[in-house]
């Protein structure tokens, strides 16, 4: 047994070491950081220690933007993309013909190069000297005027950035919640035919509660994933997203550190403590909500 | 109530990329399941059992061919409106459902003026567990509960609308063999308190055997025979239903006629009047050899088997189609094992004679 402990220790040894000096070390790092009042990380000197970091970065608008971004993205994008998820999960599996070429098509988001997604967006949204844009055209042709979806309006750019992060989240979903309704036992269903069950209580009293874990799993992810967004941003905005406001936490706390006017890790470190306690606040709620909502087999 | 099957057939789409027609499961099937009887369907896998089941359930409509329920055609009908209870194989109770919660649900899918109310309910589905002894679990899992209580929930579950016909798929396939033999008396319990025309599936001819009021042997989708099982068991249609049915099966041996007489080899074993002479099969029920040292059929010994009420015989001969020739005789018979032949007289209703390349049974005169 103990001879057993020492080999398993061995095993682990070489993740351990990196973990321990990429991820465990810079964390501590971080949370030291963020406590050292004007930190500067070439004379590796700090004024003194404190909350002034902290309240620094929850009194900065950018980062009050960025909150509200975050949460706005969270908020919309987590139960949109999952529910559409679902929909079209249960679609694909009720449909018999062509449904591989169905589920390839829905895939395809997946694998495909962001700034390809990117280009995509660009032709739907962005008004270039020729034209508004796809949608605006659609817009127009149905009597609207145009919407500038890029450096317009708050609701405007926000429906895009939502809009991308759903489209970019849906296809993995998709691909997970397939091979969960694939899995549930036909006998059930037919159980329920005999038993003259309507397809809605069919769907709400059996498919859904066999593939909760997943869409549990889904939603959990989704919240972290969403919360951590920043790149989706930077390629529809640019770089300069506290301009056009529409900064996310993460991009703040990048910004912060690299950014033109960066350079300040103690703010950046504070920042992202503060994200760490709010995903990690909610995934536990997720959690506890899940214990009376998902059955695991 | 009554239930008619008449010439009844599914066929399904042949798979495969050399795949051409139909395979055809179930084959212009044809009987009746008079009210409130137990019937039986069995046969080896593959044989259009439980695609029948299915088709009397509802789930899988018939390519051909018509079913009624009493005087009523529900060949049309979906299964909800048919009035059957089903239990699946793997029972299929939904397993993130309490016992009280499976039982209910046929009952909640209930609209309009079936509608029941809560108490109602309530009331029917413990009613469903007293009848099925689980009144004490009805607030567990099903994972919480023995193979055999999930089996008793799945009734429950099949039982609690009250159905008209009961229809169960391989019941015990799924329970050891001990608590297999409790559950098929319990499911006879049920059906005669109850007295609910039931129909079952199994490959098991025992258990086909022991429970059912009527049997109904199916071979490649076809019906080979039906009636009560001792009927079926002493008077086999042909040779497949001689060997699918007993325990130990039937022995089958090479044999031949000439001049009413049955030889097995060169032993002349047995008159049998008006069978024209020629080559035919010869089955033999293990209880059907009696030893006797003048005995006409000699069998070379390999072993006794002592089983306690009953000692088995087993030997070899040539003509045997099967390895070896297992006899049944009574315990207080002593077999001489020094000797290396045994020998036996034959009780002439234990002895069938069928058709050397149709397999049909061949009758004869004593």
């Amino acid at each position: 047994m103990e001879n057993n402990n020492r080999k398993a220790w061995l095993y682990l040894l070489p993740a351990i070491l990196f973990l321990a000096a990429f991820m465990v070390y810079p964390l501590i790092d971080v949370f030291i950081y963020s406590f050292e009042e004007g930190y500067n990380f070439a004379s590796q000197t700090s004024f003194g220690t404190g909350w002034y970091n902290f309240s620094y970065v929850l009194h900065d608008t950018y980062f009050l933007q960025a909150v509200k971004n975050t949460m706005l993205l969270v908020v919309i994008t987590v139960p949109v993309s999952t529910v559409l998820a679902i929909l079209i999960a249960l679609g694909l599996s009720s449909i018999k013909p062509l449904r591989k070429l169905y589920q390839t098509i829905y895939f395809l988001p997946y694998v495909t190069n962001t700034l390809a997604v990117g280009l995509v967006f660009m032709i739907l949204f962005k008004p270039t000297a020729y034209s508004d844009g796809l949608v605006n055209l659609l817009i127009n042709w149905f009597g609207g005027s145009s919407v500038d979806f890029i450096d317009g309006p708050y609701w405007a750019k926000m429906f895009v950035l939502c809009f991308y992060t759903i489209w970019v989240v849906l296809p993995f979903k998709i691909l997970l919640l397939t091979s969960a309704i694939a899995s549930v036992d036909q006998s059930y269903y037919n159980a329920a035919k005999v038993d003259g069950t309507s397809s809605f209580r069919i769907f709400y009293k059996i498919t859904l509660p066999m593939i909760s874990p997943t869409i549990f799993y889904l939603v959990i992810t989704g919240f972290i994933g969403a919360f951590k967004s920043y790149s989706d941003a930077v390629a529809l905005f640019g770089t300069d997203l506290n301009a056009a406001g529409m900064n996310t936490i993460v991009g703040y706390v990048y910004d912060m550190l690299y950014g033109d006017s960066g350079g300040y890790p103690s703010y950046a470190s504070a920042a992202a403590i503060i994200l760490f306690v709010i995903v990690l606040t909610i995934t536990v709620i997720n959690l506890l909500v899940s214990r009376k909502h998902v059955y695991y087999s | 109530m009554k239930v008619v099957l008449e010439n009844l057939t599914k066929e399904f789409p042949a798979r495969g990329k050399k795949a051409a027609g139909n395979v055809v499961a179930v084959d212009h099937v044809s009987f009746e399941i008079p009210d409130g009887s137990l019937t039986g369907l069995l046969g080896p896998s593959g044989c259009g059992k439980s695609t029948t089941l299915f088709m009397l359930c509802g789930l899988l409509a018939p390519t051909g061919g018509k079913i009624f329920f009493g005087e009523d055609d529900v060949t049309d009908l979906p299964a909800e409106n048919r009035g059957v209870g089903i239990v699946f194989q793997n029972y299929a109770l939904y397993p993130h459902l309490t016992v009280r919660q499976n039982i209910l649900f046929p009952l909640e899918n209930l609209k309009g003026k079936d509608k029941l109310s809560k108490a109602e309910m309530n009331r029917k589905a413990e009613e469903a567990a007293a009848l099925v002894q689980i009144e004490s679990l009805m607030d567990r899992k099903p994972s919480e509960l023995s193979g055999g209580q999930q089996q008793r929930v799945a009734i429950a579950r099949a039982m609690v609308k009250m159905p008209r016909v009961l229809l169960l798929d391989e019941p015990l396939s799924n329970l050891d063999a001990r608590l297999r033999l409790q559950t098929r008396e319990e499911i006879r319990r049920i059906q005669r308190e109850t007295g609910i025309t039931t129909v079952f599936v199994t490959h098991d001819q025992e258990e086909a055997m022991s429970i059912s009021d009527q049997i109904v042997v199916m071979k490649e989708g076809v019906v080979q025979q039906i009636g009560r099982p001792q009927d079926v068991y002493d008077d086999p249609v042909n040779l497949f239903v001689a060997k699918f049915l007993g325990t130990p099966p039937i022995n089958v041996f090479d044999g031949r006629v000439r001049g009413g007489i049955l030889y097995i080899g060169e032993d002349a074993v047995l008159n049998v009047n008006k069978v024209p002479d020629g080559n035919v099969t010869v089955g033999i029920r293990p209880e059907g050899f009696v030893l006797a040292d003048d005995g006409p059929l000699h069998l070379t010994l390999s072993r006794v088997e002592v089983l306690g009420r009953d000692i088995s015989v087993v030997s070899t001969s040539p003509h045997s189609r099967n390895e070896s020739v297992r006899s049944i005789i009574s315990a207080e018979a002593k077999v001489d094992t020094s000797k290396p032949t045994v020998a036996f007289k034959l009780k002439p209703a234990k002895v069938f004679l069928f058709h050397k390349e149709t397999e049909a049974r061949i009758r004869y005169g004593e």
